[in-house]
This record gives C-alpha cells, structure tokens and sequence, in this order.
C-alpha cells in the first residue's frame, strides 16, 4: 500500500471515531458505536504495522500482546462497580503513552522550528499531568487513599509555584528548540508535571472524582493530538481533538448535573471550609434503630414506596436482593418505584447500569426529578447505601461541601428507611442531619444481608 | 496536507465537530461515554509503534516499548470495557412491551 492508501486508511478509521462517539450518544447505537470506534483502531494499528517498515517489529507485536492482554483481562475482571477507577487507570496509561511519543520524536531529531517544539511540550506536559493525576484519582476511588478533599499547607501556592515551574521550563524549550542540555530539562519538565498532577486532584473531594477523570480524559485526548501534530499524523491529530473537545463538553455536562461549576469542583475545596465541621460530634446524638421486621411492616403496608439505591447497594451487591423485595412489594399491591440520581453510585449513569445488571424493569426508573415530585405523596422512602445524593445540606447549609448539588428530595416523604453498614459519613465525607430526623429509621448492616432480613420478614407479614 | 497549517487546519475542524457529536446526551450514558472516548485516544498506539519502530539505542527502544504496552492496553481494555457496560443495556425494551427472558450470564457476572 502506497501514501495515499495509507492516508486513506487513516482516513476511514477517523471517521470510525467520529461514528463511534456519536453513536455513544443515543442508548440505541451506543453498542454498536463502540464496535464501529474498536474496528478503526484495530485498522489503523494493522495499516501502521505493515506499512511503515518498522524496526524492532517482534519485539513491538510481544509488548503489545502484553499490554492489550492486561487491559482485557482487567476489563473482563473488574467488578461493575470499580469501573470508574478502571476508567481512569486507562486514560492514565494513554496520557503516560502520549508523553513518552513526544519525549522520543523530540530528542530523536536535532533543532526543532517553534510550533514542533511547543507541541512536545504541550503533549509532555499535558499527557504527564494525566498520567499522575489519573493514578491519584484510582487512589481515591479504590479508597486506598482518604476521598476527603486535601489541601496542603500553603497547597495552593505549592500548585502556583509547580505551574510556573512547568511553563518556564516549557517556554525554554519551545524557544531553544532542542541542543543538548534539551534532554535534562525535558525529565525536569516532565517530573514538574507529574507532581503538578497531583497537586490538581489532591484538593478534589471524592465525590467529584468522577468529573476529573473526566477532564483528565480530554487532557489525554489533547495530549494525544499533540503527539500527531509531532509525527505529522493525521489520524492521531483528529482522535485526541475529537476526544479532547468531546470530553470538555462532557465535563461540563457533568459539573451541570452535580449542578454547580467546575470551578468549584477543582478549586472548591481552597474556599469555603468552615462548614464542614458543623455537626462534628454527630456519633453521640440519638438515632432511632428499627428491625428488619420494624422495616418489613412500614413497607408492606405502604400504598407507596420510592427506593433509592447508592452506591452501598452495589458494593453488597443487593441489587438483585432489592429487586426481589421490589418484586414482592408490588406482588402485595404498593406501588414501587426506584428514585435514581444523575450521579448515584461513582460516575453519572453508573446506577442504571448497575440496575440494569439486576434486570430491574426500565419503566420502574425514575430519574430525579420525576421522583422528587412525587415525593410528598410517597409513604416510605428506603434509601441503601445512599447517603450524599440524599443530603438535605445541598439545599439548607451553603457552607457544605455539596451544597447546590441537586438531590432526591427523600426528607420530604412520610417516613424514610436507611440501610446503612454505620453511622459514617458518604463518600463526599459530611454528615447527613436526615440520620437524626424523627422521621427516620436507620437499620444497620450490609446492605445485601439486610435486605435478605427484609425481604424474609415481607414474605411473612 | 502535512504542512504546519494543514495539520492546524484539521486540528480546529475536528474541535468542532467533536463539541458537536456530543452536544445532547443523557445522563445515563454519560459512563459509557466517556468511557468510549478514553478507548479512542488509545490510537496514541499508532504513534508508540511508530517512534519504537524507529527507535535507536537500547534507552529509545526501551521507552518506545513501554509507550506501546501501555497505549495498547488503553485502547484495547478500553473498547473491551466499554462494550462490557453497554451489554448491561441490551434488552431493554421500551415500557410497556415484553421483557426479554433474563439471561442467566448477567446474573453470574454479578458475583465476579
């Protein structure tokens, strides 16, 4: 195949990505876009291969091999729930990819014009900064670190200094293009960024985790388009815009449904603090317990019920325990519906998928806003798992980390059920004064083992 | 189309038309989405493969390898887990009509 047929092939793969993302948009297509987005990549990876008389090639294909295989393997082994994190590990791994192409094509030439030189450092850079920060966001969510949000001391400044750091060294480069102490400031530059990417996700608390990841999988989109840019790549140039530009929309789609900017989704957590430590001391107040029977009752004689499912279900893996209960509630006459909030469980949607695992009927979903105005009308709501998407503070205290969040409007309901291992505090890490209503009973244990209890006590009323 | 502003050129046009594919999705596939787009910057493959194909000296070559695996595992563990969330919504069907039998494979993966 000559120039053209290669440009051709390319050609075709990117509108293979331009089809996929678009099909990704509609529940319809979604699958097959995804399909359609895998076979351009699988043929922009064979045209590359037999085209460009590569050196090294056995030893590229073995690499290879081993890093598809690890990425299949975890991505048929990871449980449903821990995708996001497996999410950001790769858009992690892609941004470290993207950074290492532009460090190589750079030192592999001699001086380099301007626009080439800053398009090395923008995608050593940019991809570092993905990279570093992806990984502190699978640390986060894997819970292997604390979700609080942590501002350093001085943090703020810490961040300012590596910024400016990064963009002298960055400038120096761009302007010198290449020479020989080239190769030392490109590992300053790129360590630069990597600790500047922790910086970034450090202040961010855990619940917006998700809208990072989301940013940082235009960063590595971007980063990759500079890479193209680099290698005078089309195809490349086109799949890291095309991600770059759609993740950005994305991101701000997210930030919309956790309803406040993005800019307080980063930076929030330099600004107001006081707030938070308001109900400290909360663990000695009462709460009033009941029994799964306790439970049982209010349900079963219920005319309605709202279920609202959090990520503690999932992470019990109750679903299909809470389906049962749905099933048995509906067979004695209540009707049942499941409120679902745009961000329940860890990344937006992750809840309907989830559900849509147990095989709970579609039409029993209702999004928030739909539950929220039935609420006042609904007996009991029973909240598993849940804890943040149900917390009144996002309407009542402005001071509180996710205050202006959009919420089910559960405190409105007659009588609110929570199942919940303890009395700890959700993911976003602030106290919910819903646990020391009047109105509220709080049955404690794992959500699964808790809902089987339910579920037996029902089936005997 | 490989001069500066050729490739400038395309840069741009592809902003625009990925802010446009985006521009109205639900919520609920907001996941699956950015999951999809995170498998197709994996294509940084094609660009590992190339600079480890010219690679010279064990140091370069050593580097290229590395970009190659963890591009590769990107693009291809992207695609695969993206598809494997997207299976979740198949048989679905519109309110009102028939369920499809639920299949006892996704009951299994519950577990996994």
């Amino acid at each position: 195949m000559g120039r053209p047929g290669v440009d051709l092939a390319y050609l075709v793969a990117a509108v293979a990505f331009i089809l996929a993302l678009k099909g990704l948009s509609s529940p319809r297509s979604a699958r097959r876009g995804n399909l359609i987005g895998a076979a351009g990549a699988v043929l922009a990876t064979v045209v590359v291969l037999t085209t460009e008389h590569l050196a090294h090639l056995p030893e590229i294909l073995a690499v290879m091999v081993l890093g598809g295989g690890v990425g299949v393997l975890a991505a048929r082994r990871v449980a449903m729930t821990a995708m996001p994190q497996l999410v950001a590990l790769f858009n992690g791994v892609g941004g470290g990819a993207a950074a290492l192409v532009a460090v190589l094509e750079f030192t592999g030439r001699g001086h380099q014009p301007l626009g080439t030189g800053a398009a090395t450092v923008f995608a050593i850079v940019v991809g570092s900064v993905s990279f570093s920060g992806s990984a502190l966001t699978f640390a986060k969510l894997q819970e292997l670190m604390t979700t609080r949000p942590v501002v350093l001391p001085a943090g703020r400044w810490v961040s300012v200094g590596t910024a400016v750091a990064v963009l002298v060294a960055a400038a120096w480069l761009a302007a010198t293009g290449g020479g020989s102490p080239a190769t030392l400031v490109l590992v300053v530059l790129a360590v630069l960024a990597l600790i500047f990417g922790v910086l970034f996700v450090l202040p961010v608390g855990g619940a917006d985790v998700p809208i990072v990841i989301s940013l940082l999988n235009a960063f590595t989109g971007l980063s990759v388009a500079a890479s193209g840019y680099l290698l005078g790549n089309v195809l490349l140039i086109v799949a890291g815009t095309l991600v770059g530009a759609s993740g950005t929309i994305l991101t701000r789609l997210m930030a919309q449904a956790m309803g406040r900017p993005l800019t307080s989704t980063l930076f929030g957590a330099f600004q107001a603090r006081d707030a938070t430590a308001v109900t400290a001391g909360a663990a000695d107040r009462p709460v009033r317990t009941g029994s799964p029977e306790d439970v049982a009752i209010m349900l079963g004689y219920a005319r309605k019920v709202v279920l609202v499912p959090g990520y503690g279900l999932a992470v019990a893996q109750g679903q299909h325990a809470l389906r049962e209960l749905a099933e048995l509630l509906v067979d004695r006459g209540v009707a049942v519906e499941y409120g679902i909030h745009p961000v329940a469980g860890r990344m937006p949607g992750h809840m309907n998928v989830l559900l849509a695992e147990a095989n709970v009927p579609y039409d029993q979903l209702k999004e928030m806003d739909q539950a929220n105005s039935e609420m006042s009308s609904t007996d009991v709501a029973l909240v598993v798992g849940a804890n943040d998407v149900v917390n009144p503070a996002a309407r009542t205290s402005p001071g509180s980390p996710i205050y202006g969040m959009p919420i089910l409007n559960v405190d409105q309901a007659q009588s609110i059920v929570f199942l919940k291992r303890s009395m700890r505090p959700g993911f976003a890490g602030i106290d919910n004064e819903l646990l020391f209503d009047p109105k509220t009973t709080m049955l404690f244990g794992d959500a699964k083992d808790s809902l089987t209890k339910v579920v037996a006590a029902v089936k005997g009323l | 189309m490989t001069s500066g502003v050729g490739l400038l050129t395309i840069f741009v046009l592809a902003v625009f038309v990925g802010f446009e594919v985006v521009a109205k999705v639900s919520t609920m596939l907001h996941t699956p989405l950015m999951s999809g787009a995170n498998a197709i910057h994996g294509v940084i493959l094609v660009g590992a493969i190339l600079v480890a194909g010219r690679a010279s000296g064990a140091v370069e070559l050593t580097l290229g390898l590395v970009a190659v695996a963890l591009a590769a595992a990107n693009m291809v563990g992207g695609f695969v887990v993206t598809d494997r969330m997207l299976e979740m919504f198949r048989g679905r069907s519109a309110p009102g009509q028939p369920r499809p039998a639920p299949s006892g494979s996704a009951d299994r993966r519950g577990g996994s």
